[in-house]
């Protein structure tokens, strides 16, 4: 569903991604790890469309992303790296405007918005102002714009970052509960996450590939036992 | 045309969910009396027309129009949020055509709601109304040339300030095009064709015929070229920096 072929982005003589390549299928959950400026969010901007890349390919279902961009946009669900929307909107007029954007209407808009805010539990700040929403709402809000057309395909940069623990669990059941159908690439810091949500983990740094494999093959790998150990191990000792 | 709508409806719902809105109309419509009333002499020229509300229309854009332009894109790369509405499907024209819109349906209730000038004009004598209606078009298709540069200069930046001096400088530079402070600074070196290209340019040019009730195809494909030329521009501009 998603194929990125010899990805490069330079910014000026800093090269951000050099030469990713990776392919992902529906069913699977990937986590993209690495240390901070390791890649992870200009990866995930490339393949929205949203930043052009210098050079490599990058079709989503099918559709090559520097040709065919909207048609690809419209297959995927994309939360920002720090969920970024409009102060002055609420989370109902939100949603209303990526739905009609979208093409989400009637029956299908209603059942949509009801299955999207239980799941996410937004009925209590539906109509309040967003700037006055705490973190972990505003990142609900962006999740919930990210999934509300039921996409086969979701990119959430940190999609747990600034959740309390009960919400970062609820929304990792959300995550799981969806993964059966569509692929889901997630950013994040959190290895405990990966190793409960993810099928499979890109290790990223300085731009490329050091490991890609299933977060059991790399616990296996350690002799503690611990996903932060071949994560050090393997990224050279960075901080993630 | 379902998604440019959508974009526009939530520009102009934007407008009114800030005091930005009431803020604009109350200082346009205070700034139009004074002007109208006080500087412009309406009582004692003794004619009834409105050539001294309409004659300073020019320069309360000047200023007025960028403040309201300085956002549209700055605010979105400022934020963040433009990274959020661009990787919904939505074309760049689609997004820069809303918000254009958006801004521009605003202005044009502003102007309208300057109706009860109209309305004092007619007590007091008996204006060509005909004149006063086209007078309102075409400071409707001058205040669209503001909006469209300042739309346009305001995707050069992220910061607010930068695109309303940008706008106010690059829009008295469209006011003054055929007068001698500007044309003076081409006069010297360049060509005779390239002066009389720059003083076809003005704003005021154009816009004197229309403010006194004379409508001129050529000044209105003007005003429409200038906004097509600078919308396409902002067109160009998102897609280059937005992602910066």
């Amino acid at each position: 569903m998603i194929k990125v072929n010899a990805l490069t982005k330079k910014f000026g003589s800093f090269v951000a991604v050099d030469g990713l390549s990776f392919e992902c299928a529906a069913g699977e959950v990937i986590g993209l790890l690495g240390p901070n400026g390791a890649g992870k969010s200009t990866t995930m901007k490339m393949i929205t469309g949203f930043v052009p890349p210098t050079s490599g390919q990058i079709t989503v279902a099918g559709y090559d992303v520097a040709t065919d961009s909207l048609a690809a946009r419209k297959c995927m669900g994309y939360l920002p790296e720090g969920a970024p929307s409009y102060s002055d909107m609420t989370p109902r007029s939100l949603l209303e405007f990526v739905a009609k954007v979208r093409g989400i209407s009637g029956d299908r808009l209603e059942s949509r918005m009801t299955e999207v805010l239980a799941a996410l539990h937004l009925e209590p700040v539906l109509d309040q102002n967003i700037e006055t929403l705490s973190k972990g709402f505003k990142r609900r809000v962006g999740l919930a714009q990210a999934i509300l057309h039921d996409p086969d395909i979701l990119i959430l940069d940190e999609p747990t970052d600034g959740l309390d623990p009960n919400q970062k669990h609820e929304v990792r059941e959300l995550i799981t509960s969806m993964s059966t159908n569509k692929l889901i690439l997630i950013s994040t810091h959190i290895l405990e996450e990966v190793e409960a949500l993810c099928s499979r983990a890109i290790i990223v740094a300085e731009g490329k590939i050091l490991r890609d494999a299933p977060p059991s093959e790399l616990i296996s790998e350690s002799p503690t036992g611990k996903l932060d150990d071949v994560f050090r191990a393997i990224t050279g000792g960075k901080a993630a | 045309m379902n998604v440019t709508k959508s974009i526009f409806d939530r520009e102009l719902s934007g407008y009114f969910a800030t005091p930005v809105a009431y803020v604009f109309l109350i200082i346009f419509l205070v700034l139009t009396a004074t002007f109208t009333f006080e500087i412009g002499g309406f009582y004692e020229r003794g004619q009834a027309d409105l050539s001294p509300f309409f004659d300073y229309h020019p320069w309360l854009y000047l200023f007025l129009v960028p403040a309201l332009t300085m956002r549209l894109w700055a605010e979105e790369r400022k934020s963040g949020t433009i990274e959020f509405l661009m990787t919904l499907p939505i074309t760049p024209w689609q997004a820069v055509l809303g918000k254009f819109l958006a801004a521009w349906a605003f202005t044009g209730l502003a102007l309208a709601l300057s109706f009860p000038i109209w309305i004092t004009v007619n007590i007091l004598g008996s204006p060509d109304n005909g004149a006063i209606f086209a007078a309102y078009i075409g400071s409707l298709m001058m205040a669209g040339g503001f909006l469209a540069i300042g739309a346009c200069l305001s995707a050069l930046t992220r910061n607010q300030v930068i695109a309303f001096i940008l706008t106010v400088v690059v829009c008295f530079g469209f006011l003054l095009a055929g007068f001698p402070l500007v044309l003076n600074l081409f006069s010297a070196w360049a060509p005779q064709m390239l002066v009389d290209g720059i003083a076809s340019l003005s704003f005021m040019t154009h816009f004197s015929s229309i403010s006194r009730g004379v409508i001129d195809f050529r000044d209105i494909v003007y005003f429409v070229l200038l906004m097509g030329v600078f919308l396409y521009a902002n067109t160009v501009i998102l897609q280059l920096k937005q992602a910066d």
